[in-house]
């Protein structure tokens, strides 16, 4: 069984971009050897990487273990130990991954309850490979939607709302049922958004519902009682500076909600297919459990919270014993989610899961403007959040998006950030580590240079994808902090490669504009118009579809090059600090392929420090990308020299840049 | 070569597999995977699949053994054997299961009984045939299926 890698990006496609999907992580679990062993051959076939399992608690402590670890899980439905759905709403619950059900039963009401359980796709077995073939579309959806969704809100809670919509998309995926939800969803989104939006301030940091904080706030709930908990009186127990009364009444609000699906959701867990929301009412066998379940609740989900970064799930809240268990489980996760109403559990799992995993992660990111600051510190430890975080694009999308709007202005950048949350969601997180330090934007530039110069090599496409990066060039000034620099960074990547590649390599500079720091000083460095950057990334965009394969590979690619692009920079010195950090988070994040890479990263790293960036940037490339494509063949010394090659104009480079069309996959046209 | 005329009998043998109603194309997705990294990947899953469900085989007649039965236990241990069976193109014995499950559906406990003989029947049947198709192929040299073009 190969372990599951740290990687967070796919690994870099050939350069055909209809290989794109491959190196995507898979989980594939089922009790049956037989049928395991003939899935993970099919899916090796397919150049996935595939790490297999026979028990469904053995595949969730792994996914918790490494929650960053795969793309993608199949699951057979009929397991000993666990039932299929449950699985699925565990990990859609945690992980937010995307999940393909299979079965030897293809009985409609079996099915039926896979797209409730917000499977992602149902396969009959016997599996045939072609089935498997495609099932990257799921991944690309996800991110795609989260993307979206970010792109959407454009604004400090956007976070949230990307991870409801995201959720919605993925239920959208299964079903009617769940557009519907989703619509309503976002309407609660708005609302709640615009309820924040009117309270605070345009400089007032996002409040984030820490483990603390919520504690306080169901303490003082209980005291006064969940009737007569008001707002004010609950503001006044709590008695936080800086928590407005218009905070606490969208909290208590989420939280009411929260607590009626509670009630509802033992029942909902019975009877997979019943849609109600209002579960909670015609479940008098709940109302025990009702009023365990909100008693706990006060705990749990404080506890939840706590725990939930430790991954320790439903095991941890447990305490509230009995069937309870899984409604706590469920009560965390959904706590943060307003839309109980949907009475889908697993929905509001998930909706919880992403806010509650937001939150969590968020607390390092609430001083936005202090960000800057303190992210230096905190870049380490969002950095694993990150990791956490990112099971799918979605958490990571957001952690990063919070990341970077280090108070920069989002107008402009919201699309950007978008667009760079969406198709990085993996690099992002780790990138978002670099992002956090002064350095991020050398990172940041770095990376989009490195791409490019990869790209231009032998990348024809590349030429017409000018247009795409338009957007990252033209906010670079104003997204010192703006995630669109993180977004820009992996579309840049895969741009560079996609679009016209420059040979200047400060035209890869460029593309990075998001962050401006950084690309100042790669502008200095590269003195080579922005433009060629636009237009690099313009290309990107439009290749968007063609390079949804490789962007995987960008992203890999993205966050080797921007570290070592960091470092090579040398004019960053702090940002070699954030460079090492990225560079040690993107080798254990981002280095899907090999470990070697990583180290391999790390030697460039010191390498860069001294030579000037294409050097660096072929090394980075090299490593990324011909290691991740072609461990066997490649050698470091061999990355090189096909990097190297690449800047002469070799094609073989661009392999590993196929990806990037991935990325502009995400990036909203 | 001399191993000519051994690949000629190994495409018949399999032929025949597959005209017999033994095998489907599941089983041909099988040989496709396979390649000079797993050269005997279809022998390696048909000999897995024989070890396992062999345990299922055994609780299936143990849970036939206890009256009244318990059909759902029964339909699970089929559901599952199925699974195996059609994974590795098992047509016949994939049938029996059907038939088998349709049996335990209905509540006919002589229908299921019936349909176990049967299944078994067709299970060692397979079983035999294709352990003497691997044999031939490994004697015939690398394993090259007759499917595939030379």
């Amino acid at each position: 069984m190969s372990t599951a890698s740290s990687s967070a990006a796919w690994k870099a496609g050939d350069v055909v971009p209809d290989r794109f999907p491959a190196g995507l992580r898979v989980l594939v679990v089922d009790d049956d050897p037989t049928c395991l062993m003939i899935l993970e051959k099919m899916l090796r076939t397919c150049l996935y990487e595939v790490t297999k399992c026979n028990r469904a608690e053995t595949a969730l402590s792994m996914l918790r273990e490494n929650k960053n670890g795969f793309d993608i899980v199949i699951s057979d439905v009929h397991m000993p130990d666990m039932d299929g759905f449950k699985l699925l709403e565990h990990i859609g619950l945690e992980m937010d991954l995307p999940v393909i059900m299979m079965s030897a039963d293809d009985g409609k009401h079996v099915v039926m309850k896979g797209v409730t359980h917000g499977a992602c796709d149902y396969l009959i077995k016997p599996v045939r490979i072609e089935a498997l073939k495609n099932i990257w579309q799921h991944v690309v959806r996800k991110w795609k939607n989260e993307w979206k969704d970010f792109e959407q809100s454009g604004s400090v809670e956007e976070g949230d709302r990307q991870q409801k919509q995201s959720e919605d998309a993925d239920y959208s995926s299964s079903a009617n049922e769940g557009n519907w939800k989703s619509s309503k969803k976002r309407k609660d989104d708005e609302d709640e958004t615009d309820e924040r939006d009117d309270s605070s301030t345009l400089k007032k940091p996002r409040v984030v519902w820490s483990v603390e904080l919520h504690q306080q706030f169901v303490a003082a709930v209980n005291q006064l009682g969940i009737d007569k908990a008001v707002p004010k009186k609950i503001l006044e127990l709590m008695n936080v500076p800086g928590l407005t009364r218009e905070n606490v009444a969208s909290h208590l609000q989420k939280y009411r909600l929260y607590l009626r699906r509670l009630s509802g959701v033992s029942q909902h867990q019975n009877s997979f297919m019943s849609h109600q929301e209002e579960t909670f009412g015609p479940l008098s066998s709940l109302n025990g459990l009702d009023l365990q379940t909100l008693a706990a609740t006060g705990q749990l989900p404080a506890e939840s919270l706590a725990t939930l970064q430790a991954a320790g799930l439903g095991r941890s809240t447990a305490k509230s014993g009995v069937p309870m268990a899984l409604v706590d489980q469920r009560n965390i996760f959904s706590f943060e989610n307003p839309k109980l109403r949907f009475g889908e559990g697993q929905q509001q799992h998930i909706n919880g899961n992403n806010k509650q995993i937001n939150l969590l992660h968020g607390i390092p990111m609430t001083m936005e403007p202090k960000q800057l600051v303190g992210l230096h510190h905190t870049a380490q430890s969002i950095g694993n959040v990150n990791m956490q975080v990112t099971s799918h694009g979605a958490q990571s999308g957001q952690n990063n998006s919070l990341l970077m709007q280090m108070g920069q202005p989002q107008s402009r950048g919201h699309i950007l950030n978008d667009a760079t949350v969406g198709h990085a969601p993996r690099l992002l997180s780790s990138m978002g580590q670099p992002i956090l330090s002064n350095g991020i934007a050398a990172n940041v530039s770095t990376r989009n240079r490195i791409p490019e110069n990869i790209r231009a090599p032998g990348y024809n496409p590349v030429s017409q994808a000018s247009s795409m990066l338009n957007f990252p060039m033209n906010h670079a000034s104003e997204l010192p902090g703006n995630i669109l620099p993180l977004g820009s960074t992996p579309g840049m990547s895969s741009l560079t490669s996609k679009g016209t590649f420059q040979e200047d390599v400060n035209s890869e500079i460029k593309g990075s504009g998001g962050f401006m720091p950084s690309y100042d000083i790669f502008n200095d460095l590269n003195q080579h118009k922005p433009q060629s950057w636009e237009l690099q990334n313009v290309s990107m965009t439009s290749d968007a579809s063609q390079r949804s394969n490789s962007l995987q590979g960008n992203l890999d690619l993205t966050q080797s090059v921007l570290v070592q692009q960091g470092i090579s920079s040398g004019q960053m010195n702090g940002q070699n600090r954030s460079a090492a950090v990225v560079s040690k988070a993107m080798c254990s994040a981002g280095d899907f392929s090999e470990q070697r890479n990583a180290q391999n990263v790390n030697q460039h790293f010191n390498t860069l420090l001294v030579d000037n960036t294409i050097r660096v940037k072929s090394e980075i490339v090299a490593d990324v990308s011909p290691a991740n494509l072609f461990p066997d063949h490649f050698g470091q010394e061999d990355l090189m020299s096909a990097l190297l090659k690449q800047q002469e104009g070799i094609a073989p480079a661009e392999n590993e840049f196929d990806f990037d069309g991935y990325s502009m996959d995400n990036i909203p046209e | 070569m001399e191993k000519n005329p051994m690949r000629r009998q190994l495409a018949i043998m399999r032929q025949a597999l597959f005209d017999q109603g033994y095998l489907d194309e599941q089983f041909i997705q099988l040989e496709e995977l396979q390649d000079d990294a797993n050269p005997n990947f279809v022998e390696e899953v048909v000999t897995s699949y024989y070890r396992d469900s062999a345990r299922l085989i055994l609780k299936i007649e143990q849970a036939l053994e206890r009256k009244p039965f318990d059909f759902n236990k029964l339909d699970g241990y089929m559901h599952q054997f199925k699974g195996s069976s059609s994974s590795i193109g098992a047509k016949k014995v994939k049938a029996e299961s059907t038939l088998f499950r349709e049996h335990c559906n209905s509540g006919n406990g002589e229908g299921c009984v019936r349909a176990f003989q049967q299944l078994k029947q067709e299970y060692a049947t397979l079983k035999k045939k294709l352990e003497a198709y691997f044999q031939l192929a490994r004697q015939a040299g690398p394993m090259e299926t007759a499917c595939r073009p030379k």
